[in-house]
This record gives structure tokens, C-alpha cells and sequence, in this order.
């Protein structure tokens, strides 16, 4: 029987070889007598590995990482020589069973559970590991039953807002309207965040399967991927992906023999954080600038040209399948509080182990990093870890046993968000961290709201006074009214949120303001 | 007045009548165009204006939105360097100050041969390993100075 190599098509391990890797499999193949062939899978999200090349085995697939061409003789040397036959892996790069790997080991996966197993566009592989069996489950229950079961599950929008997705759902399916809209949201912005772009490489079929059964929960019969032009990769997969479902009939004007149609289309953005809020987004799709409305209308009420639309967050839409298929308590007993279920947590920035981590809500923070980060990449002290993007706080080094859950995070004025967790050394300077927030700020404001628009270009200002030391004690106080100043008046989390990641930045590392511990009391 | 396209602009005819019908347009035209073309010349608003029914000043607005698009030509590579916080734990500082100083142009600016430009990009989604760039449609990761030097030497090959 021919034997497997998989070697990801994923984009992070493409960035650093994967296709160059695959070809030098390729070339060795031709020119060798071996029943192996190359399969392009997704990722596991072990990227300090990748490329990580696996072999199929009896025992379950073997692997090797991180695989440069060069490597590849040798690899497939030890492949014929040992693995052939049955005998254990001998190379400088050998990982042993992939399912061992501690880190993939201690995860709890979920939504993540077939990313890296699968040839992401084929939909044999997908159907092999449970793909579209919440569709076939959900086609036989009635819309409030697929509502209910949302609801039941503790879902909460994992985009960042946390807002429990079933009671999204059910306002749109309690509207009446001759149109309604599915709109992934699928912008990912957040610097140190990937999970998005994960599952639309790795199980793009995952993400079709929860919008087709989001719009046969409120009867909505076109869906859009509202997808950052960031992700060419991504792209390409899920218009590959898109195709494969139609022709199988999972898409189109009679789902799955159901009567129902779905239809999906993706749309790219150009290049606009702000487009990652919701309304932003809909007004980009409707081809506008992409400007902030005013809310109400709600999105579920008055959305897409104006009719119902759920915007859901990538990661929402993915876990949807899972609920579907193993049922609500088979997702809601994993959590806290109430926070339910898993996040898939997206470890980056100065550590040696960056990947996807997908746990239940509830460990410490601290445990997150001791377990799978491997310490930083610079092998220098942590000094900070910002959690949730751009708009949340830096955490210092004494505050690491925050525990993962939403009103955790809330109560430490700290942001959750999409998950995102990046780590800095103690060479950072957090004056120059709080400025490129107030920067961040400026360049992405959409520009509605003066103390958004105008007060980050103040904050810039005033941050560079604080740091070449003029007036420092006044300019402090002002910096600190400029945060209050946004946060109440600001529409939007872009302007009302800046502030969290500015303030941590001086409350907490007030030493990189020039503070000493007295001289910073403005709470 | 009858006027002579240029193959470009008979293009941009083609791409808008092929895309103008789908529900909120104008972002599929103009990625479309700019993929084309590589920029959105002030001939190619005129004609997408007329044909979506807007005015040149409305597509313009949509246009200055959005970092992504160009209203004039890029360089043969576009670089694009990720500034985001995972990145500058990675050292992305450090890069991009390497990069203008190797390319002696500054970001929003191009070569003088016309061969690069550079300009900064908010994330990647490829943050566990920074520092990153992208080079037209491609993602490169782990970009220290002396990599970075390499890939722009070995670029006409790699990139054809
Ligand atoms: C400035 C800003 C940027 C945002 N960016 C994103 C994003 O990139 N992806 C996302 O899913 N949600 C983003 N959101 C949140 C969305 O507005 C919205 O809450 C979300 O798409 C709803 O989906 P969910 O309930 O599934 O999370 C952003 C919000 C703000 C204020
Ligand atoms: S806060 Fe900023 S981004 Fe949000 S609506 Fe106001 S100006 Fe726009
Ligand atoms: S922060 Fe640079 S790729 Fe995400």
C-alpha cells in the first residue's frame, strides 16, 4: 500500500520553506523506487517545528521538525532504512509520534481537532473524521431547535465582545425579512493572533459546515467570508474549498436534498483594522468606506443592505459543527463560570514554542505559558504579555496568575478578545509600547469621533513630551485625561479601548515613564 | 468624443462589466484592477464611477479608505513589513529601520529603479514566527537582517 508524507500547505510553514521542502520530497521520490506519496495537509499549529514533515505509520504518524531541504535525503534515508521497516526513528530531527508531542499532549481540541490530520480541501478526509455530521443533524431539527442548542452550548462570540452567539442568532430568526445575511467575519486583526487563519487553511470545510447551518437556523440563504487580504493562502483554500462543497451539494439551491438554499461568496478587505468591527465590516461589504455606524440598529435586525444579519467571529462559526454534532453539553461541560467551552489560545511574539494552544477557559495564564511556551525566545526574563491584540493590556510579570475566562479578565481591566497572547522580554520599553498604541490608533481610526480621530494623534504627542522629558509630572496627567477623554467618548472599542493598553503600560511599568512608584497614583 | 483605450484601461472595461452586478461591488473592482493593473489610475475611477453610477469623488473616499490601494504604480516587488506588537517582541524595530536603511528609501516610498517599494502592514498572522514580511502575494518568516538581504538578492529568481 502507498505510504504517506505530509507536509502542510499552511502559510506558516510555507513562510519559512514548505513548499521548497515538498519539492525536495518530490525530486527524491522520482528518482527513487518508493511507494510514498506527498500530501499537502494543514498545520497542527506547532510552528516553532514547522516544517514539520509526518510519515504515516502503523502506530500513527511519525514526525520530524523543523525540516530544511537539506534534510530531506537523510529523512528519507532513516524513512526506508527504519520507519519501513517498522524499526524506531533515528534522525537529529525525529518528534517521534505526533500524538505524544506534549504540547498537542496536554490541548483539549475541539474546533482544532482535525486541523493538521487533513488534506484541507478534500472532502473525503473531511468526512472521514465527522465533517458535516452537525449539518445532517441539524437539517432534521426545526430553526428554534438549532437555535436552542447554540444557546445551550454557552457559546459566547469569540471575536471579541464575548456576546453569547445563540441569543445573536435567535434575534435574527425572530426578524422578519424577504432577505437575511451570514456574514463570517474572517478581518483577524489582532496582532498575535492566527486561529482564524488556522481554521480556514487547515479545516476550511469546518467553517462552511456552521454558516450553512447558521443559515438554516434563521432561514438566511447567502453567506459572506469577510476575509482580511492579508491571507492569500487562505483565500485560495477556501475558494477551493467553496468549490468542492457545491459540486458535492452542500451548497447551492438545495442543500443536502434539504429544499434549502446556501450560497457563499468570500470578499477581501484592503488593509483596515477598523473593518473588523462589525459594523465597519458591513458597510466595507456594502463597498463604502468602511465607517462605524451607530448602534441600534442592531446588525441582527438591520445588518447587511440593511436586512438580519449574523456576524459571527471565524472561531464562533467553527465551533458551531462540534455543538451540532456531539451536543451542547458535550461543549458546555468544558469551561468556567461563564465561560464555556474551549478557546483555541494563539501563543506568539518572544517565545521558542509559538502555536495554537486550544484549552478549556479557566487555567492561569501563568500555567499557559510554564507548559508550552519553552521560555522566550531571547532567553531573557518575561517583562510583559499582552493578551487580546492591540486593544489589550500588557500584563507585567506579577500578574501572570490571571486565570483564561472573560469577567476574569474584565475585572483586571484586561481583555480576553480573540485570544491572542504575546510575549515580551525585558528589553522592551513600554513607553514606546503605549506609543505605538496611540499610533495604532491613528492610523486606524476610521475617523468618526474626535477624541478617537484627534486623540491619538494628542496621545502621540504628549507620550513623546513624557519621554524626552518635558513637563513630565503635567504631561502625565494629561496623558491620563486624554485616556478618560476617549474612553467616554468614543463610539467605538478602537477609541474606547486604546486606553487599556496605554494605561497598563504606565500604571504597571512606571519605572519606563520616568515614575517613580509614588508619583503614579491616577486611578 | 470617442476615445482610444489603452489595453490597461480595455481591461478595467472588462473587469468592472464582469464584476458590477454583484451585490456591493466596488471592493471586488477594485482589487480586481489593482491586481491588473497594480494601482487604480485616475482614467480607471472615471470609467468605475460611471459604470457603478457614482461620482469620481465617492470612489476616491473608498479608494483613500483603505491602505491597501494605490492610485499609482507600485514597485516591481512590493514589500511590506509587519510593525505589529508579536513582531516587535521579534525584533521587527530593528528590521525595519535595516530595511529603509538597505533600500535607502523610507516606508510609502519606492527605488529609484522602480524594483522595490516598501510600505508597513499591521499584522500577518504569522506572529509566533516574526519578524515577517510579505513580498507581493508571498509570506516570509523568521526575517533577520542578513535574511532579509538574501531574499531581496535571490527575489527576481524566486519571485517569477
Ligand atoms: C476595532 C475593532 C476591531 C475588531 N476586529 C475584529 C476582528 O478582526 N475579527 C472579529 O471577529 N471581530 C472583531 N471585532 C469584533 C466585532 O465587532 C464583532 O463583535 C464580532 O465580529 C462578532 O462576532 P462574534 O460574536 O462571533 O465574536 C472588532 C471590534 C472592534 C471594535
Ligand atoms: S472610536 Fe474611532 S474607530 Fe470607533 S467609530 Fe469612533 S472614530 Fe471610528
Ligand atoms: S504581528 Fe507580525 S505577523 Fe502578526
Amino acid at each position: 500500500m502507498t505510504t504517506k508524507i505530509f507536509i502542510p500547505r499552511e502559510s506558516t510553514a510555507i513562510s519559512l520553506g514548505a513548499h521548497q521542502v515538498a519539492q525536495a520530497f518530490t525530486h527524491y521520490l522520482s528518482q527513487h523506487d518508493l511507494d510514498i506519496k506527498v500530501i499537502r495537509n494543514g498545520s497542527r499549529g506547532l510552528f516553532w517545528l514547522e516544517p514539520m514533515v509526518e510519515i504515516e505509520t502503523a502506530q500513527g504518524r511519525m514526525a520530524y521538525g523543523p525540516v530544511a531541504p537539506a534534510d530531506v535525503a537523510s529523512i528519507m534515508e532513516d524513512i526506508s532504512q527504519n520507519i519501513l521497516h517498522e524499526k524506531p526513528q533515528c534522525h537529529a530531527l525525529a518528534l517521534g509520534l505526533t500524538e505524544n508531542i506534549a504540547y498537542l499532549k496536554k490541548q483539549t481540541r475541539l474546533t482544532f481537532a482535525r486541523a493538521g490530520i487533513t488534506d484541507p480541501v478534500s472532502l473525503d478526509d473531511y468526512l472521514a473524521l465527522d465533517g458535516f455530521k452537525g449539518l445532517q443533524k441539524s437539517i432534521a431539527l426545526s430553526t428554534q431547535e438549532i437555535v436552542t442548542a447554540v444557546v445551550d452550548s454557552g457559546l459566547r462570540g469569540r471575536g471579541g465582545a464575548a456576546f453569547p452567539t445563540g441569543i445573536k442568532w435567535q434575534t435574527v430568526r425572530d426578524a422578519t425579512a424577504d432577505k437575511k445575511y451570514i456574514v463570517c467575519n474572517a478581518d483577524e486583526g489582532d496582532s498575535g493572533t492566527f486561529a482564524d487563519k488556522l481554521v480556514m487553511e487547515c479545516d476550511p470545510f469546518m467553517l462552511i459546515e456552521g454558516m450553512i447551518i447558521a443559515g438554516l437556523a434563521v432561514g438566511a440563504d447567502q453567506g459572506y467570508i469577510y476575509l482580511r487580504s492579508e491571507y492569500p493562502i487562505a483565500d485560495a483554500i477556501l475558494q477551493q474549498a467553496i468549490e468542492v462543497a457545491g459540486v458535492a451539494g452542500y451548497l447551492g439551491n438545495d442543500v443536502c436534498g434539504s429544499g434549502k438554499s446556501f450560497n457563499l461568496e468570500v470578499r477581501l478587505g484592503a488593509e483596515a483594522y477598523i473593518c473588523g468591527e462589525e459594523t465597519a465590516l458591513l458597510e466595507s461589504l456594502e463597498g463604502k468606506r468602511g465607517m462605524v455606524r451607530f448602534k441600534p440598529p442592531l446588525p441582527a435586525l438591520e445588518g447587511l443592505f440593511g436586512k438580519p444579519t449574523i456576524v459571527n467571529n471565524v472561531l464562533s462559526l467553527a465551533a458551531i459543527p462540534f455543538i451540532m454534532s456531539e451536543g451542547s453539553h458535550a461543549y458546555q461541560q468544558y469551561g468556567t463560570n461563564r465561560s464555556r467551552g474551549t478557546l483555541p489560545f494563539q501563543l506568539a511574539g518572544n517565545v521558542k514554542q509559538g502555536g495554537l494552544i486550544e484549552l478549556p477557559f479557566g487555567s492561569s495564564l501563568k500555567d499557559l505559558i510554564d507548559d508550552f511556551s519553552g521560555g522566550t525566545a531571547s532567553n531573557r526574563p518575561i517583562k510583559a504579555i499582552q493578551v487580546g491584540g492591540p486593544l489589550g493590556a500588557y500584563l507585567p510579570s506579577h500578574k501572570l496568575d490571571i486565570l483564561l475566562d472573560y469577567e476574569a479578565f474584565s475585572k483586571a481591566s484586561a481583555v480576553l478578545g480573540h485570544g491572542g497572547i504575546v510575549v515580551f522580554d525585558d528589553s522592551v520599553d513600554m513607553l514606546e509600547q503605549a506609543r505605538f498604541s496611540m499610533e495604532f490608533c491613528v492610523v486606524e481610526s476610521c475617523g468618526k469621533c474626535t477624541p478617537c480621530r484627534i486623540g491619538s494623534t494628542r496621545g502621540v504627542e504628549v507620550i513623546d513630551r513624557i519621554k524626552n522629558d518635558e513637563r513630565r509630572a503635567e504631561n502625565m496627567i494629561l496623558l491620563n485625561d486624554l485616556c478618560d477623554t476617549m474612553i467616554d467618548g468614543s463610539l467605538c472599542a478602537m477609541g474606547g479601548m486604546t486606553p487599556i493598553p496605554v494605561r497598563s503600560a504606565f500604571t504597571d511599568f512606571p519605572q519606563d515613564f520616568f515614575l517613580t512608584t509614588q508619583e503614579n497614583h491616577h486611578d | 468624443m470617442k476615445i482610444e483605450f489603452s489595453s490597461p484601461l480595455s481591461n478595467v472595461e472588462n473587469i468592472i462589466d464582469s464584476l458590477k452586478n454583484k451585490e456591493g461591488s466596488l471592493l471586488p473592482i477594485l482589487h480586481a484592477i489593482q491586481k491588473e493593473v497594480g494601482y487604480i489610475a485616475p482614467k480607471a475611477i472615471e470609467r468605475i464611477a460611471t459604470k457603478l453610477k457614482q461620482t469620481p469623488a465617492e470612489i476616491h473616499g473608498v479608494i483613500s479608505f483603505y491602505h491597501q490601494f494605490r492610485t499609482t504604480p507600485p514597485g516591481k516587488y512590493q514589500i511590506k513589513i509587519c510593525r505589529a506588537e508579536a513582531c516587535q517582541a521579534r525584533g521587527s524595530r530593528a528590521l525595519e529601520a535595516h530595511a529603509k536603511d538597505f533600500l535607502a528609501i523610507d516606508y510609502h516610498q519606492m527605488t529609484s529603479d522602480k524594483k522595490f517599494s516598501l510600505d508597513s502592514v499591521y499584522c500577518l498572522g504569522n506572529c509566533a514566527t516574526g519578524p515577517n514580511i510579505r513580498i507581493n502575494d508571498e509570506l516570509y518568516g523568521r526575517i533577520s537582517n542578513q535574511r532579509f538581504d538574501q531574499i531581496l538578492s535571490n527575489v527576481d529568481s524566486d519571485l517569477k
